[in-house]
């Protein structure tokens, strides 16, 4: 009897227990929401507000008037050269990316001085913003394509060699193993098996930059003054909306059709 | 006699036959090699100059890099706008993170409808397709340029991106636990509440700290393309107004330290989930 009832005390403890933590996490996150909101002068009720605002602001402008269509021209060739940007800067990095992801993982590297730099480069190019790799990069490259293909460049290099030394870490190990054990040189190594093994998912991973790609390079092309981002600000500023819709729905129309492309391809490979 | 064996142009035999998507992929390769050496002479160069443009970089990298110092603000300004930046990501995140439980409890096809499921994926493939700072300046159009604008923008999506890893993480969740649920009569919200949350929370948590590491990055670009303030914004005034290399080499040393710090933090999170 008295057994019971000290394993049902304890039992009630323990939910006790896990309603404090609960409060307790709650607390701490509801604390630091308002503190953030104190310092970023961000007000919930404005924030709410602004939903159906901007709804409301896009039905209207949805109706395009003939001389807003007339410029449906101009944007379909800026939003090819940001396509065109963003695919190339994403092949043109993978390269790079697959020699540096062989140095940086730890089945395939050279020796170890090698594989930490191959990692600090990877970190670095990664760790920076695409818009600083723009803002400096405009300084000295100027307003053309040159300036969003490196900056998109520098910010997929980075991010791919992350994504390509855990596709060789997590799909390689045994059959590295077993060429070793048959005594295969290091490239045989790696072109027989490592490659061809993680071939499919770095494809993949290759297409989701390009997907992502082309979102940054709208951000890219706003700060650079290329390609349809520069169209889009340039509007805007001249409060155009119209057009401003228009634009927008062109870069969600061309983002859904490379998703829907990647995906067909996806299935195949895979 | 017919042989079985087959041989390749070289005279030696073919040990293997690849497989249809082996084939493809081959193609693939070799048609995005093409594109991409096409794609360069397609590029628009107007105004460009390498012979100038590439000493110029390497001098402003070493300048910003070799000697970066703040000239047009001080430290304590500087730190305070890291943290305004962080605080904009992190505000973005947990509200996304908010919404994004709730929507991904009706897009895993473990504990939804299909017709549910199918909706919502579709609304965040159209919600995730427009870039971010569209939305932002979307939305300054209806509350003004600032921290609003930039939070609702950043908001949609980090529903987007959290919604699919949340979905993902409860469809792992054991059917048998859930089905042991139901069997005893647990109600709706004790299984999400009793089961699938308190299974899925280290994942829950290494995802949502993910997104904000992404959410810093965004923050930053959200400050220097859309006024959101912060270090962002910083950055963009010494670039594009000071011109100065120094200022912008030590505001991009202090966002890769913190973007550094803020991926280990991640990656440590990611191992132990």
């Amino acid at each position: 009897m008295r057994q019971t009832q000290t394993i049902n005390a304890k039992d009630i403890n323990i939910i006790q227990k896990k309603n404090l933590m609960l409060l307790l996490t709650v607390v701490i996150i509801v604390g630091l929401i308002m503190l953030a909101s104190y310092i970023t002068e961000y007000n919930h009720v404005d924030g709410i507000l602004s939903i159906p605002a901007a709804i409301s602001w896009m039905a209207s402008n949805l109706m395009f008037s003939q001389s807003t269509l007339a410029n449906l021209g101009s944007v379909l060739r800026l939003l090819w050269e940001t396509v065109l940007i963003s695919i190339v800067a994403t092949t043109t990095a993978s390269v790079f990316a697959i020699v540096f992801a062989l140095m940086g993982s730890s089945l395939t590297y050279l020796n170890k001085p090698l594989m930490y730099l191959a990692k600090i480069i990877a970190s670095i190019s990664r760790n920076i913003p695409v818009v600083a790799w723009a803002l400096i990069l405009v300084i000295s490259f100027g307003t053309n394509s040159m300036t969003g293909f490196l900056a998109l460049f520098f910010g997929s290099f980075g991010f791919l060699v992350r994504a390509f030394i855990e596709t060789i870490d997590e799909g390689s190990r045994d059959s590295v193993e077993a060429l070793n054990a048959t005594g295969a040189t290091y490239w045989h190594t790696i072109f027989k098996a490592v490659l061809p093994g993680s071939m499919p998912q770095m494809f993949s991973w290759i297409l989701f930059m390009i997907e992502t790609n082309i979102r940054s390079a709208t951000l890219v092309g706003l700060l650079t003054g290329t390609g349809i981002g520069y169209l889009f600000d340039l509007y805007y500023k001249q409060l155009n909306y119209e057009m401003v819709t228009l634009i927008t729905l062109a870069i969600v129309l061309a983002v859904l059709i490379i998703e829907a492309i990647s995906n067909i391809i996806r299935r195949e490979i895979l | 006699m017919q042989s079985t064996v087959e041989y390749d142009s070289n005279g030696s035999i073919k040990v293997s036959k690849p497989n249809r998507g082996q084939t493809i992929l081959k193609w693939l390769i070799i048609g995005s090699a093409i594109f991409t050496v096409v794609g360069f002479f397609l590029m628009d160069y107007t105004g460009l100059d390498l012979t100038q443009a590439i000493p110029m970089t390497i001098d402003n990298l070493g300048q910003m890099f070799l000697s970066p110092s703040l000239n047009n603000t001080t430290w304590s300004n500087a730190l305070w706008q890291v943290a305004v930046t962080l605080s904009l990501g992190f505000l973005a995140t947990i509200l996304g993170a908010i919404i994004s439980l709730f929507l991904a409890f009706g897009t895993a096809v473990n504990l939804s409808k299909p017709w549910l499921s199918n909706t919502i994926k579709a609304f965040i493939t159209v919600i995730r397709a427009v870039p971010t700072v569209l939305w932002v300046l979307i939305f300054a159009i209806a509350a003004g340029l600032g921290s609003v604008a930039a939070v609702i923008g950043m908001i949609f999506h980090s529903v987007a991106y959290l919604v699919k890893a949340y979905s993902e993480a409860f469809e792992e969740v054991d059917e048998g636990k859930i089905e042991a649920l139901r069997a005893s009569g647990a109600s709706y919200g004790h299984i999400l509440f009793q089961v699938i949350v308190p299974q899925t929370k280290s994942y829950l948590i290494s995802w949502t700290f993910l997104r904000f590491e992404i959410n810093f990055g965004v923050a930053v670009a959200m400050g220097a393309a859309a006024g959101a303030g912060g270090i962002g914004y910083e950055l963009f005034m010494s670039s594009s107004f000071y011109y100065d290399m120094q200022e912008v080499g030590a505001i991009t040393l202090i966002i890769l330290v913190v973007a550094i710090i803020l991926e280990l933090i991640a990656n440590r999170l990611k191992v132990s989930a």
